[in-house]
């Protein structure tokens, strides 16, 4: 694969032992990763065509430590690169060779929960459904819901503004926090927000959430909890091509229904999917839409019906509202594991733009050109309510050659995705992965802009460097340590 | 001075970067008298920046010019059934401004969020993209027209509630949602503050996305327009619902049965709901006087009842609660500072923060109007404004005395 990263530091790597020591001063031994096979686990993340082993990995307990350890960094001049599960799709969480890990999986405590304020402070270690899980008992839930949120954590969540299936009615990961503990480079502690609903002064949560691990180690957050619907089923609807598919969803919005999830699927998606989950898709269908509504049984029904009618004029080869729980979950396993299943046949790059809804069908028929021109097969999925897509490419990653047309089809399927109007990356994040694209959707003076915004939280460019901005920008820049 | 396109603003900006003159950024100016005053050498407002350029009600999206009245944007959406969900409040006329003149730009540059912010987001979460004149005279954008975007640093929330100190907006990109085809609000009568809060609170934690929870007061409920709540003369909590007819009917039946134990509510319908919501946004009950203030306190919505309490030990207020508690608006008698220290020390105490949005220009250049940030949260904020305007020519001291 063909990204480059920048040139590590080898005096830096020399001075492993000592760094360890230090950390191991600071967090305990027991926190500290610096032999070659411990640290192996942590050379790659989600994008793990990228692979780096880090200098020395550290996992804290606590706030302090965290602090601490940075603060130690800071004067060391020690590059930083922070970390959650290690999910990320776009090489955000992937190491350097000359920068330190800091992993907050063991920082996974839930500190409070209050049902009638409706929020819960956490530690940011905590996976994404632990959460949901802590205040399930009460019927509430946290909204956003990427498809790794078994594994992925809320440090990872908030880095990365996380979306899901269900956000075109909750939101994602920024609408849904009102408060956060920040590390900041030089080991300082920044609380922002709290309990209340608006922040005051400057929107710094907003800056925060989705800074890529850039500005600061977030440590404990304080979400949004919010009472779950009585019910919940799903529908498919099967069309004979992804026009019909499209204008549906087109004709759904138009009626004034916002259903909770409106998930889309082509041809070749629901053929991986369905052997892998038996979830009963129709196999005659060139695309399916999966569309979720909420409320009380009688509710889901009137809702149900209103979208079967409005489905009707697109000619639907299919129409099939969920029977019930057992089938609901089926229908929904087989969305939710996708990647997985698709994994089970072949690799795969999976992209993540997003556009504007009416441009879908051009959209489609351009992403299969690319791929065809390519010699490679593609599967899309997409978040069709708020036009997020995920067309995944599949290659063999074994053959450098097939890795480096994945990768430029890739470049060109995200290019589009901006010249129709839309944008890189609509929940994965830039990472490694859209840097150098980065200049296709932004002016050398928007990416100024964000570069001194970076400057601000961390003047020294140590946390996650070669990541979110074009190396070439960083030495035009003349900022004085971002090069 | 008036620009009319992006272009034009930052050519009439650069030469005051030039000469290092600072400049008072303003839409309608509606909220002019809301800030601490400031010195500026001319006054440059989004005003003739107006005309909506694009809308796709099936992708719930619009883009406008920064100066494009509010108004003119709800008519069009008003049009195709569809609305701003974030049902942006008037501050304008309760702090002395024109009533119902402001533009789009200013609702996002205040965040101005309504009622319906407790379940649907602030105005900053609707915000999808942004072009805007930095204080170096450069044009940026951030975002786009698409829902899900993670691209780069999100100068669109970064920028929300930043009051024009940091960047002029000039053209912004926002989500729509489709209006309710009905309202209902389930309102009880004679509960006290304590006990109201209470009931906002149990309401939100029922399934049925109640979209608005309002506590007035028995004082303040006498100032309604809205003639069969005033006429009740008795404090009034209210609870609205939004959805198909179907489902509003059953879930006020199932809310009405879930909350038994505070009474047995009035039920008011579409219209009259309507005109009641909209007398909240418009803060018609709490009108402009020279011999009040006005403040507006975020907390934990459990606790206003307790923040209300504190303030009350130094002073007599009037308050209404918004946000189910969490949104406090006290008036108070004018006096040198507004209250301001009792006021913040009982903020400070419950959490949360207290802006002053009435009170005369001595008193606003003498107390902090916003609220003061811990000394990290001022760098990281100097920093910003360092970034966004280096020479401190956009509203300066607008915020905060020293930025």
């Amino acid at each position: 694969m063909s990204l480059r990263m920048p040139q590590p530091d080898r005096a830096m790597i020399a001075r492993r032992a000592e760094i360890a020591a230090a950390l191991e001063k600071i967090a305990g031994p027991e926190a500290v990763i610096a032999d070659e096979d411990g640290r192996r686990t942590f050379e790659t993340d989600g994008l793990n065509a990228y692979r780096a082993m880090p200098l020395v990995v550290v996992l804290p307990k606590t706030t302090d430590e965290v602090a601490a350890i940075l603060r130690y960094c800071h004067g060391e001049k020690i590059k930083v690169v922070a970390r959650g599960a290690g999910t990320s799709l776009c090489g955000g969480a992937l190491p350097l060779e000359d920068a330190v890990v800091v992993g907050v999986s063991r920082m996974k405590k839930v500190l409070e929960i209050d049902y009638d304020n409706r929020f819960a402070r956490v530690e940011t270690g905590i996976t994404n459904l632990a959460i949901s899980g802590a205040v399930g008992a009460e019927g509430f839930f946290y909204a956003p819901d990427p498809s790794s949120q078994l594994a992925c954590t809320l440090a990872g969540n908030l880095a990365m503004n996380s979306g899901g299936a269900h956000c075109l009615k909750y939101g994602v990961t920024t609408n849904n926090v009102l408060g956060m503990k920040v590390v900041l480079m030089d080991g300082e502690i920044l609380d922002i927000g709290g309990p209340h609903l608006d922040a005051e002064g400057y929107d710094l949560l907003g800056l925060m959430v989705g800074s890529e691990g850039q500005f600061g180690i977030i440590t404990e957050a304080t979400v949004r909890i919010i009472k779950a619907a009585e019910g919940a089923r799903p529908m498919m609807i099967g069309f004979p091509s992804s026009e019909a598919a499209g204008q549906c969803v087109s004709a759904i919005i138009a009626s004034g229904i916002i259903p909770v999830a409106i998930e889309f699927m082509d041809k070749p998606a629901i053929e991986v999917c369905e052997s892998f989950a038996k979830a009963g898709y129709p196999m005659d269908a060139d695309a399916l839409l999966i569309v979720e509504v909420e409320g009380s049984e009688d509710e889901i029904n009137d809702l149900l019906g209103r979208i079967a009618r409005i489905a009707e004029p697109f000619a639907p080869t299919t129409v099939q509202i969920s029977s019930g729980p057992a089938q609901s979950a089926k229908i929904w396993k087989g969305r939710k594991s996708a990647f997985g299943a698709i994994g089970r046949i072949s690799d795969y790059y999976c992209m993540d733009g997003t556009i504007p809804l009416s441009q879908l069908p051009l959209v489609l028929r351009r992403i299969s050109e690319i791929c065809a021109s390519h010699k490679l097969k593609v599967a899309n999925i997409f978040h069709a309510g708020d036009g997020n897509l995920h067309p995944l490419i599949l290659y063999e990653a074994n053959d450098p050659e097939q890795a480096e047309r994945a990768e430029l089809a890739g470049a060109e399927i995200l290019t589009l995705c901006v010249e129709v109007g839309g944008c890189l990356t609509g929940e994965h994040g830039v990472g490694i992965e859209k840097r150098d694209l980065m200049t296709t959707q932004f002016s050398r003076t928007d990416l100024m802009l964000q570069m001194r915004i970076k400057t601000v939280f961390d003047p020294d460019w140590l946390l996650n460097p070669g990541k979110v901005f074009p190396l070439d920008m960083l030495t035009m820049s003349g900022l004085p340590n971002a090069a | 001075m008036r620009a009319a396109t992006s272009w034009e603003l930052q050519s009439m900006l650069a030469p005051f970067v030039d000469r290092q003159q600072p400049v008072e950024i303003r839409g309608s100016g509606s909220k002019s008298r809301v800030g601490r005053p400031m010195q500026t050498a001319a006054s440059i407002s989004t005003a003739s920046m107006h005309g909506i350029w694009m809308y796709e009600p099936t992708e719930l999206v619009m883009s406008a010019h920064a100066g494009t009245p509010l108004a003119q944007i709800e008519a069009e959406l008003a049009g195709n059934n569809q609305m701003l969900a974030f049902e942006p409040s008037d501050i304008g006329p309760a702090s002395g401004g024109r009533r119902g003149t402001q533009t789009i730009g200013s609702v996002f540059a205040t965040n101005s969020s309504g009622s319906r912010r407790i379940t649907v987001g602030a105005a900053r979460d609707h915000l999808l993209g942004i072009e805007a004149v930095s204080g170096r005279a450069e044009l940026f954008r951030s975002g786009g027209r698409v829902m899900k975007n993670v691209t780069g640093v999100d100068l669109c929330r970064g920028l929300s509630g930043s009051w024009g100190t940091l960047a002029v907006l000039t053209e912004v990109t926002f989500k729509v949602l489709p209006a309710p085809e009905k309202t209902a609000t389930l309102v009880y009568l004679g509960l006290p503050d304590d006990i109201g809060v209470e009931l906002m609170c149990a309401a939100m934690r029922l399934p049925f996305e109640v979209s608005g929870t309002a506590h007035l007061p028995q004082s303040v409920a006498g100032r309604l327009e809205t003639a069969v709540l005033a006429e009740q003369g008795q404090s009034i909590t209210a609870l609205r619902l939004e959805n198909f007819e179907k489902s509003v009917d059953y879930r006020s039946n199932a809310m009405r049965a879930a909350l038994k134990v505070y009474g047995n509510p009035i039920i008011i319908g579409s219209t009259t709901s309507l005109e009641f919501w909209n007398e909240l946004r418009r803060l018609s009950i709490l009108p402009y006087t020279a011999d009040t203030c006005l403040w507006r306190i975020s907390t934990t919505p459990m606790k206003g009842p307790k923040v209300v309490a504190a303030i009350r030990r130094h002073m007599p207020t009037e308050v209404y609660y918004d946000w189910s508690g969490g949104l406090i608006w006290v008036e108070v008698a004018a006096s040198a500072d507004a209250g301001a220290s009792d006021i913040r020390r009982a903020v400070a105490v419950h959490g949360g923060h207290a802006t002053l949005i009435r009170a005369d220009s001595a008193v606003r250049s003498s107390v902090e109007v916003f609220q003061p940030q811990s000394p990290l949260a001022e760098r990281i904020v100097r920093g910003l404004k360092s970034t966004f305007d280096p020479l401190r020519l956009l509203n300066p001291g607008r915020m905060y005395a020293n930025l």
